[in-house]
C-alpha cells in the first residue's frame, strides 16, 4: 500500500483506485451500486406494484416477503419501483443543484464588485429562509408531479452550493495561473471554464454527492407531505400511504420501515462515499494518514501529533 | 454594534424578500389552474372565502402595485386573510393555535442537541480515538441519514405503541385542562419526549462533527499549546482556551440550521399528531387553503429570521473580533 496519491493514473481509473483503497469509499460504494442495480433491474423482477395481490395489511410472509399496504399491494414491488423514481430524482436534482449553484458561485467570484454584492445578498437571503415551507408554498401552486418536486427542490437547495463555489472561486482568482491567464489575454469564459473549475473537481462531485443526498431526503418529505403525485409510486409516496392507512396505529410496521431503512442506507452509502473521497483529495488528511503509518512501521503508538518532519523519516 | 446593525439590515432584506414572493407566487401560478380551483371552491364555501381567495390571487380589479401596497399593510398588520379549512376564522388566530407548540418543540429539540452535540464533540476531540470518538460519529451520521420524521414513526410505534411507555400523540391528555400545575406539566413533557428524542437523534451528529473537527484543529494551535505548557489544568486547556474559540462555526452553522431543523420538526409533528404548525400545514395542503399555507411560511420565515438575528447577537458576545470592527 503507497501513502502517496496516485498522480500516474488519471480520471476515472485513478478514482477507482481510490475508492477501492479506503475502506469508508468502498463500503459506500458498494451500498449505492447494490440500490443502482434495484433501480436498474429491480422493477422487471417483483411484477405490478399497483396490483392488488392480497389481503390489506398482512405481514411478511414467503409469498409477499415484505407483506402487504393497506389497499393490498406487495410492499417489496413497491419499495422497488420507488427506488427507480426517487433515485432518479434524486441523482437528478442533485446534479442540477450543483449545477446551478456553481454558475451563480463562479460568477459572483470572479465577476466580483457590483455583481457579486447582488448574488451573494441572492444567496444569502435563499440560505436564511426556511427551505420546507418555501418549497410547501410552491409546490401547492403548481400541478403535482416529478418535475414540479425537482424544480421546487432546486430552488430550495442552490444556495449552499452557490455560497461554497463563490468563496472557492475567490481564492483562486488571486493565484498566479490565474493571473497568468488574464495577462495572456485569455477570455473571462475561458478562464473559469478551463482554469478555475477545473481546480474544483472535487468539491464539486463532492457537493454533487451532498446535494442527492438532501434531494432524496426533501422529496420524500415533500411526498410524505401529499405534496408529490400521490398516484406515482416513490419512497415518499409509500410512506404517504403508510401513515394514511393509520399504519402506525395498527401496528403494520413492514409497511414504513423497509422506506425508511432505504433512504437512509442510500443517504449514508452517499455520505460514506464522500468522506472517502475528503479523505483522497484532502492534502491534510492524506498526510496525517501517511503519518500514522510511518509511525505504526516503526512500532510507535500514534498519538495527535503534527506530521512536520515527514520526510525526515 | 455596526456588525448588528448590518445583519438587521440583511435580516430585513431577507424578510422583504420573503414577503414579496409569498405575494407574487400566487399572481404567477397559470391562469387555468387559478379558475380551476374557484369552480371547485364556489360550491363549497361562502362568497366571503372566495372573494379573500380571490385576493390572495390577485383576482380584483385594482392595479399590482396597490395590491402590493394592500398586502404589506395587512400583513404588517398581522392580517393574513381567512382560512378556507377552518373557515370562518382568520389565518393569524389559526396559526396561532399553534405557534406556541411549535416553537417550544422545535427551540428545545434544537436546544438539546446543539448543546448535548457540541460537548460530545468537545469529548471526541479531548480524548481524541477514544471511546467516544470512535462509536458516537460514525452512530450519529447514520441516524442522520435517515428522515426524521421517519424515526418519528418508529419511535412511535416501538415506544408508543409496542411498549406503551409514550402517548401515541397531541400536545397534553385530553382529561386534561391547561394550567400552570405540575400535572398538567409533567403530561406535557411526557408527550413531548418522543418527537423531541427523534429531532435530536437526528441534528445531534452534524453539530458532534463540526465541533469535533475545529476542535481537533483548535487543540493543535500555538496559543493553546502555550498553554499547555504553562501548566494549565487540562480541562481548563480545552474548556476556556480552546472550545470557546471552537465553538464559532458552530455557531454560524446554528443560524443556518435553524430553518433546516424547524422543516424536519414540522414532518415530525405530523406523525405525532402535535397540534403545532406541521399539523395546520397539512391541512392546508390537502384542503388547498392557500392563504393558511401562505401565513405560516411567514410566521416561520419571520420567526426563522429573528432566531438568527439573536444567534449573531450571541456570537458578538463569543467573538471579540466582531466589536473591536467598530
Amino acid at each position: 500500500m503507497s501513502s502517496t496519491p496516485s498522480t500516474a493514473v488519471t480520471g476515472f481509473a485513478a478514482w477507482w483506485q481510490a475508492i477501492r483503497r479506503d475502506r469508508k469509499a468502498t463500503i459506500g460504494a458498494i451500498i449505492l451500486a447494490v440500490f443502482l442495480l434495484v433501480a436498474g433491474v429491480g422493477p422487471w423482477l417483483v411484477g405490478d406494484p399497483d396490483a392488488l395481490v392480497g389481503i390489506p395489511l398482512q405481514p411478511p410472509s414467503t409469498s409477499h416477503w415484505l407483506g402487504t399496504t393497506g389497499q393490498g399491494q406487495d410492499v417489496l414491488a413497491q419499495l422497488v419501483a420507488g427506488t427507480r423514481v426517487s433515485l432518479a430524482i434524486g441523482f437528478g436534482v442533485g446534479l442540477t443543484v450543483v449545477l446551478v449553484g456553481a454558475l451563480v458561485g463562479v460568477t459572483a467570484g470572479y465577476l466580483g464588485g457590483r455583481v457579486d454584492a447582488l448574488l451573494s445578498l441572492l444567496f444569502n437571503v435563499f440560505l436564511v429562509i426556511p427551505g420546507l415551507p418555501l418549497a410547501i408554498v410552491i409546490a401547492a401552486y403548481l400541478p403535482s408531479g416529478p418535475l414540479t418536486l425537482g424544480f421546487v427542490l432546486v430552488v430550495t437547495g442552490w444556495a449552499w452550493n452557490a455560497r461554497v463555489v463563490r468563496a472557492q472561486t475567490l481564492a483562486q482568482r488571486k493565484r498566479d495561473f490565474v493571473a497568468a491567464a488574464v495577462v495572456a489575454g485569455e477570455s473571462s469564459f475561458r478562464i473559469v471554464t478551463r482554469e478555475i473549475l477545473p481546480t474544483m473537481t472535487s468539491l464539486l462531485l463532492a457537493q454533487v454527492i451532498g446535494s442527492t443526498v438532501y434531494a432524496i431526503g426533501a422529496q420524500v418529505g415533500l411526498e410524505f407531505l401529499g405534496l408529490g403525485d400521490v398516484s406515482t409510486i416513490t419512497w415518499g409516496t409509500n410512506l404517504y400511504w403508510a401513515q394514511n392507512d393509520s399504519a402506525l396505529l395498527t401496528g403494520a410496521w413492514w409497511t414504513f420501515a423497509p422506506t425508511g431503512l432505504c433512504v437512509a442506507l442510500v443517504g449514508f452509502g452517499l455520505t460514506m462515499l464522500n468522506s472517502g473521497f475528503d479523505e483522497i483529495t484532502n492534502p491534510r488528511l492524506q498526510l496525517e494518514r501517511a503519518w500514522r503509518a510511518h509511525l505504526r512501521l516503526r512500532g510507535e503508538e500514534p498519538t495527535r501529533s503534527t506530521p512536520v518532519v515527514m520526510d525526515v523519516g | 454594534m455596526r456588525f448588528v446593525l448590518r445583519r438587521l439590515g440583511f435580516y430585513l432584506v431577507a424578510a422583504w424578500a420573503a414577503l414579496t414572493l409569498n405575494f407574487f407566487l400566487p399572481r404567477l401560478m397559470p391562469g387555468d389552474p387559478a379558475s380551476a380551483l374557484f369552480a371547485r371552491f364556489a360550491g363549497r364555501v361562502s362568497p366571503e372565502a372566495l372573494q379573500a381567495l380571490r385576493e390572495t390571487f390577485g383576482l380584483t380589479d385594482a392595479s399590482i402595485f396597490s395590491q402590493y401596497v394592500t398586502y404589506l399593510r395587512h400583513v404588517l398588520t398581522g392580517e393574513f386573510g381567512i382560512s378556507v379549512a377552518y373557515f370562518p376564522t382568520p389565518v393569524s388566530t389559526v396559526i396561532g393555535t399553534g405557534l406556541f407548540w411549535t416553537i417550544f418543540l422545535a427551540g428545545s429539540a434544537v436546544l438539546v442537541s446543539f448543546t448535548l452535540g457540541t460537548l460530545l464533540g468537545i469529548l471526541a476531540a479531548w480524548r481524541r480515538r477514544g471511546w467516544v470518538d470512535t462509536w458516537l460519529p460514525s452512530t450519529f451520521v447514520f441516524l442522520g441519514a435517515f428522515p426524521y420524521f421517519w424515526l418519528a414513526m418508529v419511535a412511535l410505534y416501538v415506544f408508543g405503541f409496542l411498549l406503551g411507555w409514550f402517548p401515541l400523540g397531541h400536545a397534553y391528555g385530553d382529561d386534561l385542562a391547561p394550567g400552570f400545575n405540575l400535572t398538567f406539566l409533567t403530561d406535557v413533557a411526557r408527550h413531548a419526549a418522543l418527537p423531541i428524542a427523534t429531532v435530536v437523534i437526528a441534528t445531534l451528529g452534524g453539530w458532534l462533527l463540526t465541533m469535533r473537527n475545529t476542535m481537533i484543529g483548535v487543540l493543535g494551535s500555538d496559543y493553546v499549546n502555550l498553554a499547555r505548557a504553562k501548566g494549565l489544568t487540562p480541562s481548563r486547556v480545552v474548556l476556556r482556551y480552546a472550545a470557546r474559540n471552537a465553538l464559532l462555526p458552530s455557531v454560524t452553522g446554528f443560524g443556518m440550521a435553524l430553518g433546516y431543523v424547524l422543516g424536519g420538526s414540522l414532518l415530525t409533528e405530523i406523525v405525532f399528531s402535535y397540534p403545532g404548525q406541521g399539523y395546520l400545514l397539512v391541512q392546508a395542503v390537502r384542503n388547498q387553503d392557500y392563504p393558511l399555507m401562505q401565513g405560516i411560511f411567514l410566521v416561520i420565515t419571520l420567526a426563522v429570521l429573528g432566531a438568527n438575528w439573536l444567534v449573531d447577537l450571541v456570537y458578538v458576545w463569543l467573538d471579540p473580533r466582531t466589536r473591536e470592527a467598530s
